[in-house]
């Protein structure tokens, strides 16, 4: 593997030519949203591109990622684990540590200065799981924006710390009874809300997804995970990894932690989606396996769908990886191979779930820990002079009661 | 019925306004409560004075729209309602009915079939028209070529945050009419500035030299028939499918829907200050 130095492998600033002016990534992505949002996206478009370039927005942000999130989160080399997988040296990226315990909170800092530079003083945002929502909750509170979430009423069932975390902060949080009353069916009802109130407010969407340019927006927020770690496995090894691990939901995680390095041909990627209780059941939200083409909430993508072009229901243990649709981008380097895809079942991400809290002392998120269990599929068969890098993207004490109550356990 | 006519909807529109009369555009699900029932309301609204009828397609995740055609298309799903199965029972009707009948259909479904495919079929079956509402001018190229090569005609939506350049590409692209959203919001939402609505068709009009329809929000005779003042159409959709969806199950079912349908139609005829 080359060496570089710390010093001389800064990751140029435009890694790709995606998307492009269109906002696809070559056949992916673009804007199938409804006339009465165009006018926004496009005004959304124009904003962000010139708060790309510009050095206060951009001096703002950092800031605010480094005084409020806690960046720049740790490389943790897990030696313990890498003993007992008995094969490469794996680091964990520790998303888990940053303020409200996901790498969700790097977006919506982002777009809550994106928001008001848009002179919009409310936000919107659909949720899963909840972390993406409380984010919102956050910022929207730091920032001082009113903020409305959109949560399944399935999900807020399930979900309900997060609920009242997110009331505590000052959010409304709306449930949405619709369909399978999870994920898809909040970011439906966000859009709807987007529709009817998109004068004087911002979707402040959580993932690589939805309309053009959400998927570029957010995976250049998301960057910072991967041009940190990119800095300090350099500056903690003196080389580049041999492969980058992370968990794809919408894909915001991986994406965030792969770009920086997407241009280095010797780093491998691994993108891992729920693989549910097995991909032959049907019940999974593995969309490289089990989907084809297809548009969803505004972007085309790999999407779970019938023959018919109806969206299918997704299974997961875990909320945040379970929905139909991934990233535009993904789509991409799924097709042309630069990122390979592939699933863990709930029971692997269970066992790996324990693995990690047993070996290292960190809990990690039902989503990350289906990245933990890729990695022990891969680190055994790698040799120790390799390195393995796995995004850690968030904590798992949101995670506790479902573990529990997996295991029949009253808390 | 003889091989589509092409341009059925601009011709519907010409005798329309040589009769002083504007476009009465009902919409409604498709399969709701299933297509057996789809087939006999058809029938009846044209009976009833319809000049165009709307027919959507159920789609699982219909983000342009509020809870009542949500509703309609969950049921419409249930009862097991397709692309496919819609287009046949176009081809059925076509013995029957002879005003346009337009789709209104999420992009989503019309990908699945393919949007050649579904171009070829749609205006076998006698489709004159598809409306979609997730289809903005930027991503119509594919679906827009085929439909140009077939004769189908690609109605777009313009809306009241739409810009000066997005309504000239929009005036440019549409065929048949312009779809224009009465209000920011979703359908079945309601419509509380007729006075900006006016204001907005009546500009859209000077320059756009095709027809104008107008349709989200509106469910009143008294809607249609304001709008029936400055406007080419008028497009009653949530209101119907709620009528729909409280009486499928009562005996006078097709009456109710009749009734209902003419009340409309008389508000847009000139001639009549019926509100």
């Amino acid at each position: 593997m080359k060496r570089l130095t710390a010093k001389g492998a800064r990751a140029p600033k435009t890694l790709t030519a995606f998307p492009d002016s269109r906002g696809r990534f070559g056949r992916y992505g673009g804007r199938y949203v409804p006339e009465t949002l165009m006018p926004a996206i496009l005004e959304l478009e124009e904003v962000y591109l010139r708060v790309r370039r510009d050095r206060a927005f951009q001096k703002e942000f950092h800031d605010c990622l480094k005084q409020y999130v806690g960046r720049p989160t740790p490389l943790y080399f897990a030696r313990r684990l890498s003993k007992t997988l008995g094969g490469a040296k794996i680091y964990l990226k520790r998303e888990d540590l940053c303020h409200t315990g996901a790498h969700k909170i790097n977006n919506t800092v982002g777009q809550a200065l994106l928001t008001r530079r848009m002179n919009k003083h409310r936000v919107i945002a659909e949720t899963g799981a909840g972390q993406h929502g409380v984010a919102v909750a956050t910022v929207a509170a730091m920032f001082g924006l009113e903020a409305e979430i959109y949560m399944g009423t399935e999900d807020m069932e399930r979900q309900a710390l997060n609920v009242f975390r997110m009331r505590l902060l000052g959010a409304k949080v709306t449930g949405v009874d619709a369909g399978s009353r999870t994920l898809k069916d909040a970011i439906s009802e966000a859009m709807r809300d987007w529709t009817t109130n998109v004068r004087t407010t911002h979707y402040l969407l959580g993932s690589v997804l939805g309309a053009h340019p959400y998927p570029m927006m957010i995976r250049d927020f998301q960057a910072v995970i991967g041009r940190e770690a990119r800095r300090q496995i350099l500056e903690a090894e003196g080389r580049l990894p041999h492969c980058l691990i992370a968990c794809v939901g919408g894909g915001s995680n991986s994406l965030g932690l792969f770009y920086p390095f997407l241009k280095d041909p010797e780093v491998q990627m691994v993108g891992v989606e729920a693989g549910g209780l097995g991909l032959a059941s049907g019940k999974h939200a593995a969309r490289f396996a089990g989907g084809r083409p297809g548009v969803l909430h505004g972007t085309m993508t790999y999407l779970l769908q019938d023959e018919h072009g109806q969206v299918n229901l997704t299974h997961s243990v875990s909320a945040g990886l379970d929905y139909p649709a991934v990233g535009p981008e993904h789509s991409l380097y799924h097709d042309t191979g630069r990122i390979r895809y592939t699933s863990a079942t709930d029971q692997e991400a269970l066992d790996a779930f324990d693995l990690l809290a047993r070996e290292e002392g960190i809990i990690p998120a039902l989503e990350s820990a289906h990245a933990i269990a890729e990695a022990i599929k891969l680190a055994p068969t790698m040799k120790k002079s390799q390195i393995l890098i796995i995004n850690l993207s968030g904590r798992g004490d949101k995670d506790v009661n479902q573990i529990a109550r997996l295991r029949g356990i009253a808390l | 019925m003889a091989p589509p006519v092409p341009n059925r909807i601009a011709s519907t529109f010409d005798q329309l306004q040589c009769r002083g009369e504007k476009a009465l555009i009902p919409y409604i699900m498709a399969g709701d409560p299933s297509l057996a029932e789809t087939e006999a309301l058809v029938a009846t609204l044209e009976q009833a004075g319809a000049d165009l009828i709307e027919l959507g397609v159920p789609f699982s995740d219909p983000i342009a729209d509020g809870p009542t055609i949500q509703k309609a298309a969950e049921r419409a799903l249930r009862a097991g309602t397709s692309l496919r199965r819609i287009l046949a029972l176009v081809h059925t009707l076509r013995a029957k009915v002879a005003i346009p009948l337009i789709l209104m259909a999420y992009y989503n479904t019309l990908m699945a079939m393919g949007e050649e495919n579904f171009c070829r079929e749609a205006v076998a079956a006698g489709v004159d028209g598809v409306i979609i509402p997730d289809m903005p001018p930027e991503e119509a190229e594919p679906l827009w070529t085929a439909a140009e090569a077939t004769g189908l005609c690609v109605i777009f939506l313009l809306a009241p945050t739409s810009t000066p350049a997005r309504r000239r590409e929009v005036i440019r692209r549409t065929r048949g009419f312009i779809y224009y959203v009465s209000l920011t919001g979703i359908t079945g939402a309601k419509l509380t500035d007729m006075d900006h609505v006016q204001t907005s068709v009546t500009r859209l009009k000077k320059v756009a030299k095709k027809p104008v329809a107008v349709g989200f929000g509106v469910a009143t005779p008294a809607d249609v028939h304001r709008i029936a003042q400055f406007a080419d159409g008028a497009i009653v959709g949530s209101a119907l499918v709620r009528l729909i969806e409280e009486h499928h199950n009562t005996p006078h079912f097709l009456t109710t829907i009749e009734q209902f349908t003419r009340q409309l139609k008389a508000a847009t005829c000139s001639t009549n200050q019926q509100t």
